[in-house]
């Protein structure tokens, strides 16, 4: 009878402490899409405990930075607490000492080294930040979680971001289409867009759900509201 | 020369699949989960058996509205939770078998006949058969409901869960369960604690299926509840005009099945003694 691998006598060491995973993944997914004069962000509110339970259907994704910046974090939860503790601390003292709020742009850099900083203890924080720059020009971000980050049009992060994010570069990015009409979203369609991905995401990922927060960012400011996903 | 079949499973390529996927990083293949919240409860006359309808792959959804009440005979079914092809298979197999012994024996199939075959099954391959189920059905001595667990052992009940959604389903029954319920409200119990599994367990999700048996007949009551339609859909369809994908090369197959078929109506005979 062939012995299991299961079953075969461990080897006898020295006692060790028990090992506990120091991060959690609390699911979500999240997205953005930038245009001409707007950015719209998206992110449901499922927040999970990693495994098959929830710990509450209404956990806000997105904190608005500045008037003209919006961060979006799926991940580890705890994590995104500590950063953007660390990041509305930072942005009240470059007020202060400047005179004026952050720029999109110099937000997104300092996102980058804040996570960078802590190469060797990462925030298990996967972010999309969204806004429009000084000119008002609508712009994204997407970073993985020690600050590797780019400049795009689109992006999406978060458990369900294999399933949103070719679904954008069809529809946002015109890819994988020849002779594909290129007109640039308006906010409208963009907001529309959004929805349904995040209701197609909640469909097949088990860990999107329940409600999700849009916000547009725009010259006007931040508008937040909010639609229903599936409880199930 | 051949080995003689054993049966059984083959453990000879598990350290070798270990190993490789340790040096390699490539993941071995999960095999599809149910998830799964299953529910049985025993009426005044006979058992209502229900589920839910989503299968999963880890996190993805596989199949939104999956059959998880499956015939075992025409007074006998069950609700199967753990991995998808297990509990599919083994109901077959016992289902094919009660056939044969109906037919053997010119009676109607027992409980207890379809629960010994289960757990003997089970039990023969020690757990690595992964099939959590719930059995349900009326026979000559009265309506029962039973679980097995997949190592082989049962438990007989008036109410049982089983899955991952098997505690938010539990704690519904816990709270409502009495003796003596009547058709309608075993109904509504089981629906409402499928429900709580769907909403508060991950792994659930979809429709409620319900099965109601009684002594004369079986209600299938396939998507008895559907508490889960889709909440959003884009106004603009998602339009591609013709030759958006670029078409490299073609070729065109001609059927040949028209050339083949010839039609020959044949005069019916009697049959020849």
């Amino acid at each position: 009878m062939m012995i299991s691998p299961s079953h075969a006598p461990k080897a006898a060491g020295p006692m060790q402490a028990r090992d506990f995973d120091m991060y959690s993944n609390n699911g979500g997914t999240t997205l953005a899409v930038a245009g001409s004069d707007f950015c719209v962000l998206g992110a449901d509110t499922r927040m999970s405990d990693g495994g098959y339970g929830i710990n509450t259907r209404n956990y806000t994704k997105l904190c608005k930075l500045t008037d003209k910046c919006v961060l979006a974090t799926s991940g580890m939860q705890a994590d995104t607490l500590a950063l953007q503790k660390n990041l509305r601390s930072m942005l009240q003292m470059y007020e202060h000492n400047n005179g004026k709020p952050m720029s999109t742009p110099a937000i997104a850099q300092w996102l980058s080294n804040t996570l960078y900083f802590k190469r060797f203890f990462p925030y298990y924080t996967f972010n999309v930040l969204g806004g429009v720059d000084d000119a008002g020009v609508g712009c994204c971000w997407s970073y993985d979680a020690v600050g590797s980050h780019e400049r795009c049009k689109y992006s999406s992060s978060g458990t369900g971001q294999q399933l949103i994010q070719p679904l954008l570069d069809n529809q946002v990015g015109h890819k994988n289409q020849i002779r594909a009409i290129e007109v640039d979203l308006t906010a409208d369609e963009a907001e529309d867009l959004i929805k349904d991905a995040l209701t197609s995401a909640g469909e097949r990922d088990i860990y999107t759900g329940d409600y999700a927060d849009i916000a547009r960012v725009d010259k006007n400011g931040v508008h937040l509201s909010k639609f229903e996903l599936k409880f199930d | 020369m051949e080995l003689p079949n054993r049966g059984g499973f083959n453990f000879d390529y598990s350290v070798r699949n270990e190993s490789l996927s340790a040096k390699t990083g490539i993941a071995l293949p999960k095999a599809k989960k149910t998830g799964t919240t299953i529910a049985g409860v025993i009426f005044n006359g006979g058992v209502v058996l229900g589920a839910d309808t989503r299968a999963t792959e880890g996190p993805i959804v596989a199949d939104k509205n999956c059959e998880k009440i499956h015939y075992i005979a025409p007074n006998i079914y069950c609700c199967g939770a753990g991995t998808s092809a297990d509990t599919e298979n083994t109901t077959a197999l016992i289902s094919s078998k009660l056939a044969l012994h109906r037919l053997a024996t010119g009676r109607s199939s027992r409980v207890v006949t379809a629960l010994t075959l289960l757990k003997n099954m089970l039990f023969k391959y020690q757990g690595h058969v992964s099939a959590a189920l719930v059995l349900g059905g009326v026979d000559l001595n009265g309506p029962q409901l039973h679980t097995i667990y997949p190592h082989g052992s049962t438990d007989q009940l008036p109410y049982v869960t089983m899955g991952s959604g098997s505690l938010a389903a539990m704690a519904v029954f816990e709270a409502r369960w009495r003796e003596g319920l009547t058709k309608e409200e075993a109904i509504e119990l089981v629906h409402d604690a499928i429900c709580s599994g769907i909403f508060n367990d991950l792994g659930s999700g979809g429709n409620v299926d319900i099965t109601v048996l009684t002594q004369d007949k079986v209600e299938i009551k396939r998507g008895y509840d559907k508490p889960n339609p889709r909440k959003f859909r884009r106004e603009r369809p998602y339009e591609f005009p013709a030759g958006t994908t670029p078409i490299i090369a073609g070729s065109e197959i001609k059927s040949f099945l028209e050339e083949r078929i010839t039609i020959t109506t044949l005069k019916p005979e009697s049959m020849e003694i």
